[in-house]
């Protein structure tokens, strides 16, 4: 069985910044990371491995030359093969040329039986790029994975809600995203990293895989980013304490002193 | 200095330490008890096995990584140092003098997790002057005849085996009638003392091993006989680097406290990380630990590209047993009254820092090598 996971390199902060010109992101200076979701992707990923011998789980990004850095951490954690798809033609795409991008990149990797995305990555927060990449490979797919189990060729999951899940079966080939609730992603260990750095990652550019230049990187991006701004900070709450009557008058109280009502 | 590999795995084991171990630093330190879960977990890690050959189950990784692997987990907990002995005192003497036979029981068993190692070679009367052993082997047809007693011995009283140093030559004048063996925890003769009730690193177990009459096969020879010296020499030099380790990784722990501690203290209407003193001792302490570090991973590098490194050795041990005294003593002190109380980490991390730069080698017997090497003996 193979097994494809989708991964992406994110800077580790809570203040992305963004170049104010372009309205991407800055890169340099921030720690970069191996997505949230996207390590429980590889951790379903890899459990699968841990079950069934004849399974292969390949990871592939698109992303910077030194994405490479995470993918050697996806090997590190279990994973068979690593892709790195990495043009500067690629660059500046939103989630319609990535998609693009990653759809061929992946006819190219081979066929897979079970393609697992994060959910969403936390510097862009779309949610987008699995769906799509289901959408243009013709796949099923389920978003929001936050249980997996496979019989055969059957894949039953549940996706998660905002008030509960839903259960939905589907058979192989099929995408799924993954939710945090998933798993827990196991740590690399020792052994697994210096064997990452013995294997090859492969580096794919915009001639190496079956897409159409007009299709991808930033001028191919329908999204046009009018501004980008950083929110201000807001001030600290009021915690009011005390019996609720209290409570209640004391917010009227300051309500009035600020004339909001 | 450094390659990929290492800095990927300086990002594991930090992450793993500050997440899965620091949690229980305290605990383990006050109960003397250490988690099997969490043990496990350093299995599951392959920390414990980091220098052992592939062929034997383990990682066939570098000294550098063995140090960073050292450092990163002092950093939160001295103790759990003793988790990976194979890659220094339990493994060392086996994957340079075993033969195949005893690697694959030996290694392999620390390597998969199933076995726990030790080394003793100190006796009441023999620390540093090691000649002074008074354990015996006597031949007896095939086998050795083992007596004696071997003390402040780490992880004794859970081990599975021990390498043992005795005198199969009593005649023999000095070191040259010393010889290693394996023996084995189960064997008839073989007992404990007491678990020692010790000022640090409480979370590493520490006992005396009693040998009466154990009957040890001649396969069970470490190297050949009257090698026991060279054998022992041979793994203290190389532990050296991880003890220095062990240091630099509780120094550095230690400034973290330091940081933490005078960046949320006010004195005088301001965090005392404001006060020219509170800077000074931290750009001091900082320097030092950075001396430190430079040491330990200049050994660890000539070691392993093959060069002579029994001094660098020696000097990053002897350097970092003070250096980690020094900036826990400092980074208590920055602490006022709370460094004194045990809710707070750096009490422990004072505790720990003791035996640094007494075990393995005290810093007075690294001098003597150090000046061994540049007088001549």
């Amino acid at each position: 069985m193979n097994i494809l996971v989708c991964a992406k390199q994110v800077p580790n902060t809570n203040e992305v910044k963004i170049d104010p010109v372009k309205g991407t992101l800055i890169r340099e200076g921030v720690e970069s990371i191996l997505n949230p979701d996207d390590a429980n992707a590889l951790e379903e990923a890899l459990r699968l491995k841990d079950q069934y011998e004849d399974v292969k789980v390949t990871v592939l990004s698109m992303g910077p030359p030194q994405a490479d850095d995470m993918l050697r951490e996806c090997l590190a954690m279990g994973a068979d093969e690593a892709v790195l798809v990495s043009d500067k033609a690629f660059g500046g795409a939103d989630t319609w040329a990535t998609s693009n991008t990653i759809s061929a990149a992946i006819k190219k990797a081979g066929s897979f039986d079970i393609i697992f995305a994060g959910r969403q990555a936390i510097d862009g927060d779309t949610a987008q790029v699995g769906p799509q990449i289901a959408e243009k490979l013709g796949l099923p797919q389920i978003t929001y994975v936050q249980s997996f189990e496979l019989d055969g060729d059957t894949v039953t999951v549940q996706r998660q809600l905002e008030n509960g899940y839903e259960v939905i079966r589907v058979k192989t080939p099929v995408l799924l995203t993954a939710v945090k609730e998933l798993n827990q992603p196991r740590y690399m260990n020792v052994k697994g990293i210096y064997d990452a750095y013995k294997k090859e990652i492969p580096v794919w550019g915009i001639d190496d895989i079956p897409v159409e230049k007009e299709v991808v990187g930033l001028k191919a991006s329908p999204t046009k980013v009018f501004r980008s701004f950083t929110p201000a900070p807001k001030g600290k709450g009021v915690m009011l304490e005390g019996p609720a009557r209290e409570k209640v008058a004391n917010l009227i109280n300051n309500l009035q002193k600020q004339h909001i009502i | 200095m450094f390659e990929k590999k290492h800095e990927l795995l300086r990002k594991l084991v930090r992450e793993f330490a500050v997440n899965e171990i620091a949690p229980y630093a305290k605990e383990i330190d006050q109960t003397g008890h250490y988690p099997e879960e969490l043990a496990k977990k350093i299995i599951e890690c392959k920390f414990h096995c980091v220098t052992i050959p592939e062929a034997y189950g383990g990682c066939g990784g570098d000294t550098r990584s063995n140090a960073i692997v050292t450092e990163e987990i002092a950093r939160v907990c001295a103790s759990s140092v003793s988790q990976i002995m194979p890659n220094s005192l339990s493994g060392t003497p086996l994957m340079l003098f075993g033969n195949e036979q005893q690697k694959q029981k030996y290694l392999r068993g620390m390597a998969e997790g199933t076995m726990i190692g030790s080394f003793g070679i100190t006796e009441p009367g023999a620390g540093s002057d090691t000649a002074s052993i008074v354990t015996t082997a006597e031949k007896d047809g095939d086998d050795y005849i083992l007596n004696g007693r071997k003390c402040f011995i780490t992880n004794g009283p859970v081990c599975d085996f021990i390498t043992v140093f005795a005198k199969t030559d009593t005649k023999a004048k000095g070191v040259s009638g010393i010889s290693a063996f394996i023996v084995e925890a189960a064997w008839e003769g073989f007992s404990r003392g007491k678990v020692e009730d010790k000022l640090g690193i409480r979370g590493s177990k520490t006992c005396d091993i009693v040998l009466e009459n154990v009957r040890v096969p001649k396969e069970n020879l470490l190297g050949r006989e009257g090698q026991g010296f060279k054998i022992c020499m041979a793994t203290l030099d190389s532990g050296r680097i991880t003890v220095a380790s062990q240091g630099l990784g509780i120094a550095q722990g230690a400034l973290d406290e330091a940081v933490k501690f005078t960046k949320e203290r006010i004195q005088f209407g301001k965090p005392i990380s404001r006060l020219q003193n509170t800077q000074f001792e931290i750009a001091d302490m900082a320097t030092k630990i950075q001396c430190g570090r430079l040491l330990v991973y200049d050994a660890a590098l000539k070691k392993d590209s093959g060069k002579p490194y029994s001094q660098e050795a020696a000097m990053a041990k002897y350097y970092c047993g003070d250096l980690c005294n020094d900036v826990t003593y400092r980074a208590l002190q920055l602490h006022g009254g709370y460094g004194f109380i045990k809710d707070y980490d750096i009490e422990r991390m004072y505790r720990d820092a003791r035996i640094v730069s007494i075990y393995e080698g005290t810093s007075e017997i690294q001098k003597v090598v150090i000046s061994g090497h540049i007088l001549g003996k």
